[in-house]
């Protein structure tokens, strides 16, 4: 049996560095769009664009079959990594708590509703290009 | 330097997230994501305790950036937990994919209102 990924220094310092990537992207998408205190446009806009990436790479490498080397490390990378560090929960609940606390309830449960649903539609968009783009490339493969 | 310290702080989440969630795997057959769920949970739950100490005790606002922007952004994800909704859903579970979506959501807005308050309580 092969050691369990987490047990693999390379594999952690692989994930590590994506987080590391994505992470400065969003922080620097959050200095670039600052929060003024309504619609917290940042966090949006990364966890939205980020479950789109996701959604289309994990569907291309599925496509690709059985998984390889350089699959799994696109996936821990790229994926785990770099989408993982890039979008993120702990914001979006707490921008959530601070809309309701002062006051902009409304404001606070749209945004995260619209987060959570936008987040499903922008991951299913990216899955169906993946998808598209596998069969025009006439590929075969696991589905 | 802080920039550099969020990017580290946020690869250190991120390697958190992973090692936690293979800890998970091991341990956990069915197929509701529970392993992102606790991660996203208890990130919250980090950064209420970051925030409340912020507002209450007077924590440099660094400090909440490198450790709340850098590592609880970095160890929490909304792409992964998106991508385990849409799978339930294509599996046919939409009643699983519906907790997993909204009782994430409902569970990490407890989280971190419950850090904050348990700052507030102690300040």
């Amino acid at each position: 049996m092969s050691p369990r990924p987490h047990l693999r220094p390379g594999l952690v310092a692989l994930v590590a560095a994506g987080g590391a990537v994505g992470t400065s992207a969003r922080y620097g998408l959050a200095l670039a769009l600052p929060h003024d205190g309504g619609w917290p446009v940042a966090t949006f806009v990364a966890n939205l664009f980020g479950a789109f990436l996701l959604g289309a790479l994990l569907e291309a490498l599925l496509r690709r079959g059985a998984e390889s080397v350089g699959g799994r490390r696109a996936r821990l990378g790229l994926g785990t990594g770099v989408l993982g560090g890039f979008t993120t929960f702990s914001s979006l609940a707490l921008e959530t708590d601070r809309l309701v606390a002062g006051g902009a309830a409304v404001t606070g449960v749209t945004y995260a509703l619209a987060t959570v649903v936008g987040g499903v539609l922008t991951c299913l968009a990216g899955v169906a290009l993946a998808g598209a783009r596998h069969r025009r490339r006439g590929g075969g493969g696991a589905r | 330097m802080t920039f550099l310290l969020v990017a580290l702080c946020g690869g250190l989440g991120a390697a958190t997230r992973f090692v936690v969630d293979e800890l998970f795997r091991g341990r956990w057959a069915h197929e509701f994501p529970v392993a992102t769920v606790a991660i996203n949970v208890s990130g919250s739950g980090l950064l209420g305790l970051l925030t409340g100490a912020s507002l209450y005790l007077d924590l440099p606002s660094g400090w909440l950036l490198v450790a709340g922007t850098g590592f609880c952004g970095g160890y929490t994800t909304f792409s992964t937990a998106t991508v385990e909704t849409v799978r339930l859903a294509q599996a046919g579970e939409y009643g699983l994919a519906a907790a997993n979506a909204f009782g994430a959501l409902a569970l990490a807005l407890g989280a971190v209102a419950a850090g904050i308050a348990v700052v507030w309580l102690l300040a």
